[in-house]
């Protein structure tokens, strides 16, 4: 290289690392089990206390139809209520990144309203709408709310000044710098939140199931540990941690394919969700 | 060596064609704000090369953001080509010591985005796109980025993504260009390569242009004239012209009368800092 300053940087290949990379979680799960099912058969831990992970799957194959129900029934609440959550989350979160005084005027009630548990607004929901669907799609929708409108509303807030002033001077209109800059650059923060929000929105639907429904992998879990069939709780648990992975795994996927720029092949991420 | 010291206000040509006129510049409230500028005045004639230089924090960038209209004096009056500015002008072409690329367009569409917002090539983009676009390549290629076009910003070196933004800055063929610190950036090697580049540009094509640098030899290098401004609150100090026929090149540098100048600037900075 003669000129280090002026040679382009080159794409790091490294397809060794991509192989164990793809390997190590595989690994890390397959022992996890293996540790699990081995303890449950050396202590002779009782099925209703701790099942082992072969009685958690003879529980799923001997269900399984219910489960496919009751799996449809909340992957159903939890994209209705997600739907809303984009669309109502875009929305606002264009809102109060666009204008400083929407943002001085929302911001503080949305964070006081993202302190509330949400499990504590379920009741509330179900002297308005009963028990069942509505309060599920309702608690997904808030629950993944609020991390779409904070991360849409950071991408437009933290444009640089000298992009703005390189706008400006060029005699830009505040739609020119909003379609030409704000929006594009507000677009990763939209899809990571996406994964989060889906994730969460999973979440919301279960708590609700397991509080007021009669469907539902939440509501299935709950009547099976009413029922001691604890191999059959840990089903549930199962599933739902396979949705929840599947679910992420595809926005994963969307937010590459639409905003890979914004990450430019860096192997690791991290990213935080909860509820 | 043609030397003088500040030109008397009423030495302010009326061919002038940025006229900055005892213009005071004060940040925040009236009483505690910051005081920026107070009673600076110069002025720049059509198609000339005037270098801002001064010791830090003296409210360059400032005179940068007033003469194009994004920020307005507190006092005084400014002039762009016989008009007094009011608001931001869509003639200026900005470039700062950031290159500000938007990292989802290519180069290519980087250095187009100007001809998106300014009339009348943002009326005329769509019908006469090849025409453009082979402007746009050949300004690459004079910048000595033939063939980088398509490539994402990101996949450039720093000095690579300089020569763009300063592409950028020239699309729409504006009458005065405003360099804030461009090369400052850079390793000394790939500024020098730069100071040629603009030099060329501005040999070709004749715009007026105000470059704000700390770098002397820099502003020697490329300037015809040169003004020194105080430390806060800024105003201009001292005017040299500089001499030296272009195109000048890296040899001119080490030449003594060259030498000699950027000494004397470099007393008159370093006066200014002590005061």
């Amino acid at each position: 290289m003669s000129d280090p300053a002026d040679t382009p940087t080159p794409v790091p290949t490294g397809r060794r690392a991509a192989w164990s990379d793809m390997a190590a979680p595989w690994i890390l799960g397959i022992g996890l089990l293996i540790a699990w099912e081995a303890s449950c058969k050396i202590f002779a831990i009782k099925t209703f206390v701790l099942p082992a992970p072969t009685d958690i799957v003879a529980s799923l194959w001997k269900w399984h139809a219910v489960i496919l129900l009751h799996a449809g029934q909340t992957l159903y609440t939890t994209v209705i209520g997600f739907v809303f959550a984009v669309v109502g989350g875009l929305i606002l979160g264009v809102a109060v990144g666009y204008s400083r005084l929407l943002y001085k005027a929302f911001y503080p009630i949305l964070i006081g309203f993202n302190s509330v548990p949400k499990v504590a607004i379920v009741p509330v929901l179900v002297i308005w709408f009963g028990i069942g669907t509505i309060p599920a799609v309702i608690t997904a929708f808030l629950l993944s709310f609020f991390p779409i409108v904070v991360n849409v509303a950071a991408g437009l807030a933290t444009v640089e000044p000298e992009m703005e002033d390189v706008l400006r001077s060029l005699g830009a209109s505040r739609r020119d710098m909003f379609f030409k800059v704000g929006l594009p650059r507000s677009m990763p923060y939209f899809f990571a939140s996406l994964k989060i929000a889906i994730t969460l929105a999973l979440v919301g639907s279960v708590i609700s199931e397991t509080i007021a429904s009669n469907s539902g992998i939440g509501y299935l879990m709950l009547n099976a540990s009413s029922r001691f069939d604890v191999p059959l709780v840990f089903a549930g648990l199962v599933v739902v941690a396979m949705m929840g992975v599947a679910i992420y795994a595809l926005f994963a996927a969307v937010e590459n394919r639409f905003t890979g720029w914004a990450t430019r092949g860096q192997a690791i991420r991290f990213d935080a969700g909860g509820g | 060596m043609a030397l003088m010291d500040s030109p008397p206000a009423d030495e302010m040509a009326p061919h002038a064609f940025v006229g900055v006129e005892d213009v005071d510049l004060v940040y925040g409230r009236d009483g505690d704000g910051v005081h920026a500028l107070s009673g600076a005045s110069f002025s720049v004639k059509k198609g000339g090369f005037a270098a801002v230089v001064g010791p830090s924090g003296c409210g360059k960038s400032s005179l940068m953001k007033l003469a194009t209209g994004l920020i307005r004096p507190t006092r005084g009056r400014i002039n762009l080509d016989g008009q007094e500015v009011t608001g931001p002008v869509s003639v200026a072409g900005m470039a700062f010591q950031n290159p500000t690329l938007l990292p989802w367009r290519s180069t290519l569409k980087n250095i187009m985005l100007p001809l998106e917002i300014v009339e009348p090539h943002k009326s005329r983009l769509r019908s006469n796109k090849a025409e453009y676009l082979e402007r746009a390549e050949a300004l690459l290629a004079s910048v000595g980025l033939a063939g980088f076009g398509a490539r994402s910003p990101w996949e450039l070196s720093g000095g690579m993504q300089q020569r763009a933004s300063l592409c950028r800055a020239l699309i729409h063929e504006p009458a005065l260009l405003m360099l804030d610190e461009p090369f400052g950036a850079l390793d000394a090697f790939t500024r020098e390569e730069l100071w040629s580049v603009l030099q060329a540009l501005w040999m070709e094509r004749r715009f007026t242009v105000i470059l704000v640098t700390h770098d002397l030899r820099e502003a020697v290098y490329l300037a015809d004239t040169i003004h020194v401004m105080s430390a806060r609150p800024g105003r201009i100090v001292a005017s040299r012209d500089v001499p030296f026929a272009y195109p000048r090149t890296l040899e001119d540098t080490f030449k003594p009368e060259f030498v000699d100048l950027v000494h004397d600037l470099r007393d008159h900075i370093s006066r200014e800092r002590q005061t």
